[in-house]
């Protein structure tokens, strides 16, 4: 079931979002939340294409599409994070 | 529950937590190992690669034929043999260049031959007709207006109008008003830094044999941190599929993250296609200098605001991280670690990315985050010296907490950074006195950590003894602590258990050994996987008894009864059940596959004293202490390897490494001659102070600690040295004649 989910986008692709920090979407999942970014926010695309990270409540997640999402959580948009 | 939860509060561990023998320690003393360049095969031919000498040149032409006329030279490839629709287009051109050489010592040509001496003889005999271009390998220089520019194309949509097309992307992260927050501040101070490129110095250069026939079926032996990733690589290069391709990841002799992606690889099996015969390629220690990928080298400006109470209002930093000759050069993750350890209402951190004339970078430990440390907590440093703060005082009452906001956005879940930080305070070291010329540096640092797909497959034995097949080359002991995690879950010894890294062809795809993830990631699929096997076990077990499954327990690493209606039965030890399977059911194996994303982040405090003498600039570091979140040490004598190694190649980093380039945009310093990393003489004995706060996303509370390790070693230093030497060193590597110009400055 989607629900209105706020996510917090890093500085740079802020100017893809008329310069808000925030935004909401209707997303139950992950998924749901990069397609609904994709639509809403045009510009964000390339930066999704490219890969992200989804922070929710302070746990980082970088592949898992059908990770639930809810109004409750807090939720951040995040370059793809790797490692050495 | 999710998979990846904590689930050992007050567990009492009687393996895990242990210093047993290391699997691979008898292999590796006596020479028995198989490293990258120990296999050979009958038949086979040995491949070298043409490197251009120039920094930047159009290639005109390529003529072959002298070489492929000598009658030891079995095949010569060139950017032509290779697929020119793979996806990865960049990790192509990197192997062999097309259009464009674009930095000393990229790869254009290569041939096999016989022996390793004719094949070198024939790279001789090709010709190339170059137009050199205009070359730039200093990041601040390729970001001007007028410097030449390697990539036509641009950068992306993210580089606002007016920079360079050197410029790849820009990004930024932060909150609140840092302006307001400067305002706000009684002493703001700004600084501009420096750090040079370092090789992550594995004493192993790349090695691999390869096998590939004309109906696209190979077998490729291979120094790799990642064989599964690789493969798919190589497939993607070669055009062939990438199942046809199995990949056999040899020991590992140091990567530090070099070692994740391919320079040789698909070189040798395009080789090998053409002569129709294997051919190995080792490189020289020349090579893996020119043409591997070494660290960013960064230009950076910081600038804090602290109030006297040491309070820091607000922080600002801008980040210009050169990655070579293509775009990816780590600088998203440096802004983002930049003032992660720090809880701040008005923080912003910027990000360039730069491309150069110089080799493609490569991941080494925490890519980004050392450098990004080094600029931040030298200026925090220079505060607390101005205003005349205890170091470890400031940074507790900034630190980040359970609940703070990062930096770069989330709230933090439970985190160990002021148990870092108390560790250092209650330390001997923290106040032994100094002598003469020396100065004490403390730093913090972050790494975020990784989870990745991990596939693990644990096999029992007849003989009460169990098999374990993960897919993550192991680069820092993991074996034993696979072992570890699979004897406790089994409730059976530790030498009962083998771990063996097995070949692409027997389990399902395993991420790279990166991002301090396979004790965390492969540890937690090794648990689920023997939690599996227990299953099957107790299952067998109530099939003896006549009883439900759900009536029997695994205790103690034995099946027994449970519950009212489950009768008087003796439990069936592990050993038992083993050697019975056959005819309970038949073999048994566990098995877990998935993508763990609970991978803890972590922090660490390291503290240092160094002495420098006046006379020469030379530099002494003469005592070190690492206090680092492991979350749980699964066997504490790796993790305290891990936090030694970190600060030891730190060291090399901080002092003396560094990447020298000439005005012919050629590298100067390829060989360890003249590259200058740490030798054991060179170090003190590094004390070490495992925190254990657990971390929520796994089921012992594992938290990766390869990586941050390497974070805080170069600003901790740079805080000693500058105090040693009463002036703030801002260039890395301080090397003696930085430290001699630095100090004549200071004098007038």
């Amino acid at each position: 079931m989607a629900e209105t989910v706020t996510v917090e986008l890093f500085g740079s692709l802020r100017r893809h979002a008329e310069g808000a920090a925030t935004v909401t979407v209707e997303a139950a999942t992950i998924r749901d939340l990069l397609e609904a970014l994709r639509d809403a926010y045009p510009g964000l695309a390339p930066q999704i294409s490219r890969g992200v990270s989804v922070s929710i409540d302070g746990k980082i997640y970088t592949e898992a599409m059908f990770q639930p999402l809810s109004a409750e959580n807090e939720v951040v948009l995040l370059p793809r994070i790797a490692g050495g | 529950m999710a998979f990846d939860e904590y689930d050992s509060q007050n567990r009492i561990f009687t393996n895990v937590g242990t210093r047993p023998v290391r699997p691979d320690g008898i292999d590796k003393v006596t020479g028995r190992a198989m490293f990258g360049a120990d296999m050979s095969a009958p038949g086979m031919l040995w491949g070298a690669v043409l490197r251009s000498p120039h920094a930047h040149a159009r290639i005109r032409s390529i003529d072959t034929s002298k070489a492929e006329a000598l009658t030891q030279v079995k095949a010569v490839v060139t950017r032509a043999d290779f697929n020119e629709g793979a996806s990865q287009q960049d990790v192509l051109d990197n192997c062999m260049a097309g259009e464009k050489v674009l930095y000393d010592g990229h790869a254009l040509a290569a041939v096999a031959a016989t022996s390793r001496r004719a094949a070198e003889k024939a790279l001789r005999l090709i010709e190339v007709d170059y137009d050199v271009l205009p070359h730039v390998t200093d990041v601040d220089a390729a970001m001007k207006p007028d410097a030449p520019v390697i990539r036509e194309s641009g950068g992306d949509e993210s580089v606002p109008d007016g920079f360079s097309k050197n410029v790849m992307s820009m990004c930024e992260f932060g909150h609140g008003d840092v302006e307001k927050g400067f305002a706000e501040a009684d002493l703001v101070m700004e600084k501009s830094f420096k750090t040079a490129a370092a090789h992550q110095g594995y004493i192993e250069p790349h090695a691999c044999l390869a096998s590939l026939g004309n109906d696209g079926r190979g077998e490729l032996w291979v120094c790799t941190q990642g064989h599964f990733y690789i493969r798919n690589l190589c497939a993607d290069v070669v055009g062939i599929d990438s199942t046809q391709l199995r990949v056999v990841a040899s020991e590992i002799g140091g990567g530090f993250g070099g070692k994740t992606t391919v320079f040789i690889e698909p070189v040798a099996l395009a080789l090998s296609r053409k002569a129709n015969r294997p051919v190995k390629i080792m490189m020289t220690r020349s090579e893996v200098f020119r043409a591997t990928g070494p660290t960013s080298s960064t230009s950076m400006d910081v600038k804090i605001g602290m109030k006297r109470d040491g309070t820091i209002t607000a922080g600002l930093a801008v980040n210009r991280f050169q990655g070579g000759a293509y775009p990816g050069s780590p600088v998203d993750m440096g802004a983002m670690c930049s003032f992660a350890c720090y809880a701040l209402e008005n923080v912003l951190s910027v990000g360039y990315d730069v491309v150069c004339n110089r080799p493609k970078q490569a991941a080494y430990r925490a890519p980004g985050s050392p450098m990004a440390a080094f600029a931040v907590e030298s200026v925090i440093d220079s505060l607390c010296q101005e205003l005349d703060l205890d170091p470890v005082e400031v940074r507790l009452k900034n630190a980040s907490r359970e609940g703070t906001k990062a930096s770069y956005g989330p709230r933090w879940p439970q985190i160990g950074l002021v148990e870092t930080l108390r560790a250092a305070k209650n330390h001997p070291h923290y106040s032994a006195p100094l002598g003469p010329n020396q100065g004490r540096g403390l730093a913090c640092g972050f790494w975020f950590n990784h989870g990745g797909e991990t596939s693990v497959s644990l096999a029992l034995s007849q003989d009460g003894t169990v098999a374990l097949s993960v897919g993550t080359p192991d680069i820092g002991g993991s074996r034993a602590s696979m072992c570890l995690m699979a004897a406790e879950e089994l409730g059976i010894p530790y030498e009962k258990v083998r771990a063996t890294v097995v070949d692409t062809a027997s389990l399902g795809y395993n991420d790279v050994s990166h991002g301090s993830r396979v004790t965390y990631a492969s540890g937690l699929a090794t648990i689920k996987a023997a939690r599996d096997a227990k299953q099957k076990l107790c299952g067998r077990a109530a099939k003896i008894w006549g009883i439900p499954e759900e009536a029997v327990v695994w205790e103690d690493g034995m099946a027994k009864p449970a519950g009212h209606n489950a009768g008087e039965h003796d439990p069936l030890p592990f050993a038992e059940l083993c050697r019975s399977m056959g005819q309970t059911g038949g073999p048994i194996s566990g098995h877990f596959e998935a993508t763990p994303e609970g991978a803890g982040v972590s922090f660490a405090t390291h503290l240092v004293d160094a002495e420098v003498d006046p006379e020469t600039g030379a530099t002494r570091v003469t005592r070190y202490t690492v206090c680092q979140d492991a979350g749980k040490a699964i066997h504490p004598a790796y993790v305290e390897g891990q936090f030694q190694g970190g600060a030891a190649q730190g060291i090399g980093w901080a002092l003396n490494e560094e990447y020298i380039y000439g005005e012919d945009g050629r590298l100067q310093n390829a060989g360890f001659l003249d590259y200058r990393i740490p030798v054991a003489s060179d170090l003190p004995m590094i004390d070490t102070e495992i925190v254990e706060v657990p971390n929520p996303g796994h089921p012992y509370g594992v938290r990766g600690v390869g990586e941050t390790s390497i974070v805080p070693p170069l600003a901790a230093i740079a805080n000693a040295v500058s105090r040693a030497a009463g002036v703030r060193m801002t260039e890395l590597p301080m090397s003696p004649p930085r430290i001699l110009k630095a100090l004549k400055d200071r004098d007038g």
